[in-house]
């Protein structure tokens, strides 16, 4: 019935705005966005500029969160709820109420891989990319050319996630050992006189090649923040460390690592909720194929794929709430902090 | 007012050709309109069309899983029916035609009609209650012109989607050259498939050569290549009534009759002295992408690739296909040479709209007129369609006219891809996953309990 109304509605409404199929409609679309963005905007400053005083205070400020909270109801909040609806709901997610879906994710041995394999991924993943990170700001600081090393490290930030894992697959690439090798790995291999490796397909060992590729565009990140929070480090204690005599690694786990702790838990908090997330670069490199997948990809294929909706929105729900106590202590160290 | 306005124009537009003409430009498209010489197009009986009022001005969309470079040449199949009705065909290929179709359906944005390549996936479709029955005249279409392909198309007994597309899926690609510089010849059953490749692995004792190659990957839907091995098989080691039975899970999945077909394909996939030429060991058909692997015949380090007609469209440019060309297709042989079972796919035409114009368009596509055009404007192959009544003469393509005269052999048995016509949770999903960790090294019981137990149950 609704649906009805809305294509109704939808057939009125003048192609660009609806789909936008062409150079101008997108363009046009654009503008119209920007437009539209920037009348709501005026009409909230303008209401809020007919409130004075104390209590109009009030209603200023209820006007500035209004629209966020709104579009975080109706964007974020509404279906979130639906998702939690539908996990319960069965395979399809139509069903009647049933705990079905909760119990197959912690039963069947084939989603069990997939939580395994995302644990893997959580530990794994922000460790790593903040230890190399934070060891290369150390190797750097103050050192020649300290700009152009850490734009190398950085470069990968810039680079897609589907792009890196495109890279990557040519670096993996697995061709036979008597025949000429385009992949840079194997192509080590070979010249060091071993057989190559197809090192996409062989599990476990494939899991840990696809966190390389997440290390490498992570640590980039890790690298540039915690190097500003150690320049930040005023010098007066660094020069009474010295003067008392304070050896490089005792400087490092008593000067250095307490004062760039707040830096330190932001970036393995940030790095481990975008691990939890992972998706691109196993849809990319290995399809959640030989064994690799997480439960991101794993959300995908049941819901979009699998017709299983209902599962998928129970891993999707799952997601959710691993995410959950990372913000949590992520907002409880902000805080501390300010 | 409308005839006078529209009379200028038309003249308008002559003058314009024939000023074209004079300074000779050269230029062919349709200037002067209807005149079927210009473009190779042909006018056809607008009767049936006008027969649904005037639709000039409307617009149909389609939605489907053929991009380029074979799109456009599907659009150009469609020009006597805008020629007829003045109807605008808004055409959209997608890669992620299959995850994409239920996402839109289900969000009230379903195009007019999406060209199905699955029956599975119609009927998931036809449960959301957005597919509409085909009309009569659509119907008696497909009674006329594809009787044997309308099962396909219905659903508890009701008919939705006609056949479009046709392609035959028991080829193995081969090189001519090759096989006559070793004396081989094309194998008629099944034992002396095998022996070719004894022999071929006899031949070339380094095992730089090896007689088949073979890949699965396809992005998001690997394995799907190894299922169509399995049907292929499943054909002509239980017999076609077997597998429908399979098809329609009346037997397990993990039933001796498909645990002997596994074997049997595991004896040419899973034996490394015959695969995978030009790629390595076994594994490395899960990690070869479906295009790629047969290209190997080419390099001469295989010689036999199992894959569908359509692949005709894949080798390389430059590549001559036909029986004296450097690539050819033998049909997959049989057990022995009382069957011959073939394994076929296509599209269906599935309407999310009945608007006149829906109905003309589909009634079309369902016509003879339709499937003529489609091998008129062919683009490199893969223009053969499920319509009995074509003239299989117009045909350009090698591959296409074999496929056509093996679709209307009356000793051949025809089965749709069984994995189409399964579940989409088995046939695009655990059949395709089950296949390629079957190729990396799960064994035949694991991998067939593992389908079983993902059967949807209802």
């Amino acid at each position: 019935m609704t649906s009805h109304v809305l294509v109704e509605v939808a057939g009125k409404i003048p192609e660009p705005l609806l789909r936008a199929q062409s150079v101008a409609g997108k363009f046009f679309l654009m503008f119209f966005a920007i437009a539209l963005f920037a009348v709501v905007f005026g009409l909230v400053l303008f209401l809020a500029s007919l409130f004075k005083g104390r209590t109009g205070e009030k209603f200023q400020g209820v006007l500035f969160v209004g629209p966020a909270i709104v579009l975080l109801a109706f964007g974020l909040m509404y279906p979130a709820i639906l998702t939690i609806i539908q996990s319960f709901r069965g395979k399809t997610g139509e069903g009647s109420f049933s705990t079905e879906n909760y119990v197959q994710m912690f039963t069947q041995p084939e989603l069990l891989l997939v939580l395994r394999n995302t644990a893997i991924w959580v530990i794994l993943v922000p460790f790593i990319a903040t230890g190399v990170g934070l060891l290369y700001a150390i190797l750097i600081d103050r050192a020649r050319g300290e700009a152009f090393s850490k734009a190398l490290i950085f470069l990968p930030m810039a680079i897609s996630m589907v792009g890196a894992s495109i890279i990557w697959k040519f670096v993996y690439q697995y061709k036979q050992t008597s025949r000429p090798q385009i992949g840079l790995l194997n192509a080590i291999l070979k010249a060091l006189g071993f057989e190559t490796q197809q090192f996409l397909i062989n599990a476990p060992l494939n899991t840990f090649m696809l966190i390389i590729v997440m290390v490498w565009i992570q640590a980039g990140f890790a690298m540039t923040v915690l190097s500003a929070a150690i320049k930040a480090i005023p010098d007066e204690i660094i020069e009474a460390a010295k003067l008392d005599g304070v050896q490089a690694f005792k400087m490092f786990r008593f000067i250095t690592l307490p004062s760039i702790r707040p830096a330190l838990v932001v970036v393995i908090t940030t790095i481990g909720i975008g691990t939890l997330k992972v998706f691109d670069i196993v849809r990319t490199m290995t399809g959640g194929q030989f064994d690799t997948s997480v439960v991101a990809n794993e959300f995908y294929n049941q819901s979009f794929r699998f017709d299983a909706g209902g599962l998928g929105a129970a891993l999707a729900v799952l997601l959710f709430v691993l995410v959950i106590p990372i913000v949590i202590y992520n907002i409880l160290q902000m805080r501390k902090e300010a | 007012m409308a005839l006078n306005s529209k009379r200028r124009i038309l003249a308008l537009t002559g003058v314009l050709a024939v000023a074209l003409t004079a300074t000779a430009c050269g230029s062919s498209d349709d200037g002067g309109g209807s005149d079927s010489a210009s473009s190779g197009t042909s006018s056809i009986d607008c009767a049936p069309y006008k027969a649904f009022g005037d639709l000039k001005g409307k617009t149909v969309s389609v939605y489907t899983s053929i991009t380029a470079p074979e799109d456009a040449p599907h659009q150009a199949s469609y020009k006597p029916f805008v020629d007829c009705t003045g109807v605008t065909i808004k055409y959209e290929g997608s890669k992620e035609f299959e995850a994409q179709l239920p996402v839109r359906v289900k969000g009230g944005n379903a195009p007019d009609i999406a060209y199905v390549p699955q029956p599975g996936l119609l009927k998931t479709l036809v449960a959301t209650g957005a597919v509409k029955e085909a009309p009569p005249e659509v119907v008696a279409n497909v009674e006329k012109n594809m009787p044997d392909w309308k099962q396909y198309g219905e659903v508890d007994g009701k008919f939705y989607a006609a056949p479009l597309g046709a392609n035959v899926k028991s080829f193995v690609w081969y090189s001519p050259q090759m096989f006559k510089d070793k004396g081989y010849e094309v194998p008629k059953t099944w034992a002396e498939l095998l022996a070719l490749s004894d022999k071929i692995v006899a031949d070339n004792p380094s095992g730089d050569v090896k007689p088949w190659c073979a890949g699965i990957e396809s992005g998001d839907a690997t394995g799907w290549p190894a299922t169509d091995w399995i049907e292929d098989i499943m054909l002509r080691t239980a017999g076609p009534e077997t597998y429908d039975k399979w098809v329609k899970h009346e037997i397990p999945f993990n039933d001796p009759a498909v645990a002997t077909a596994l074997a049997e394909a595991g004896k040419i996939l899973k034996n490394p002295k015959y695969v995978n030429g030009g790629f390595g060991d076994v594994k490395t058909i899960a990690s070869t992408s479906f295009q790629d692997a047969g290209l190997q015949i080419l390099e001469g380090t295989c010689y036999m690739h199992r894959q569908a007609s359509f692949y005709a469209a894949n080798w390389t440019e430059g590549t001559k296909v036909g029986p004296d060309g450097d690539v050819w297709a033998f049909y997959l042989p049989s057990v022995d040479a009382s069957s011959k079972p073939v394994l076929t796919a296509g599209e269906l035409t599935t309407a999310f709209a009945d608007r006149p114009e829906v109905k003309a368009f589909q009634t079309y596509l369902a016509s003879t007129e339709w499937a003529n055009e489609r091998a008129k404007t062919c683009g490199s192959g893969g223009c053969v369609t499920a319509n009995k009544n074509a003239d299989p003469n117009l045909l350009t393509n090698a591959v296409d006219k074999l496929s056509a005269e093996i679709l209307t052999d009356k000793s051949a048995t025809t089965r749709f891809d069984g994995s189409d016509l399964m579940p989409g949770a088995v046939g695009a999903g655990t059949f395709w996953k089950g296949m390629t960790n079957w190729i990396t090294g799960t064994d035949d019981k694991a991998t067939l309990d593992y389908i079983e137990q993902s059967w949807p149950k209802s």
